[in-house]
């Protein structure tokens, strides 16, 4: 099970090399989206994940919670 | 949506999957930078005014009458230590009454988020008559107070976004 982190953890992972991934619709991305994050939508996953550099780590958000 | 994306990714022989459950809804309203469209427009956290009076329950609103006049003010935040808005002394509050804050000030005020369209900010207060609104954190905490003279002014054009937030 991935491991949660918060806010304030991600600026210090992507200085360390994390990837941000953010998993919503393409078009939510194109609005608005994390600094440095890729859009890789959930329904396109599979076919995107070739992309993600499997050596770092990866931080996946969405909306929220919900 | 995320929690399948990373078991997905596990799924797949991903080993470092992370997993930010608050989303770009909590990194938005703590009113952290994005890319994107959006990030071309203004927004409420944007426009706010940071210089707002603030107060503590227990200042006495006289005090607070003269500080918020010196620097120009018709309205005063009370926060608590972590500046999380408790309530608000509007002009009607400064002006007539006496006494702490706390037994004066308007509890539990409308609360906007930093990240929404400063045209839906705009049309709102116009709305509802409203003519300065705190902008907060998700938490509650005080980024500042937005007037609607500077949200009118500051919407000409800008394009209509539908995530109004209030609390």
């Amino acid at each position: 099970m991935a491991t949660l982190v918060d806010r304030d953890a991600i600026e210090t992972m992507v200085k360390q090399g994390a990837q941000l991934v953010e998993v919503l619709p393409a078009e939510e991305y194109v609005e608005d989206h994390l600094p440095g994050a890729v859009s890789h939508p959930l329904r396109q996953l599979d076919e995107g994940a070739g992309e993600i550099d499997r050596n770092r780590p990866v931080i996946v958000y969405c909306w929220d919670a919900a | 949506m995320a929690p399948r994306a990373a078991a997905r990714l596990e799924s797949l022989g991903f080993e470092q999957v992370y997993e930010y459950r608050a989303g770009k809804l909590d990194w938005l309203a703590a009113g952290n930078p994005t890319e994107g469209e959006n990030s071309k427009r203004p927004r409420a956290g944007d426009v706010a005014r940071k210089d707002v009076v603030v107060c503590g329950l227990k200042d006495l609103v006289a005090d607070v009458r003269k500080r918020a006049a010196a620097a120009g003010w018709d309205v005063a935040i009370v926060i608590d230590d972590a500046r999380v808005v408790l309530g608000q002394l509007r002009s009607e509050q400064l002006e007539e009454e006496s006494g702490l804050a706390e037994n004066s000030m308007r509890a539990g005020p409308s609360t906007f988020r930093p990240y929404v369209p400063i045209k839906e900010m705009a049309d709102y207060m116009v709305e509802h008559q409203l003519e300065s609104v705190p902008i907060t954190t998700s938490a509650g905490q005080l980024l500042g107070v937005l007037r609607k003279g500077d949200a009118v002014r500051e919407a000409g054009g800008a394009a209509t976004a539908r995530r109004m937030i209030t609390s």
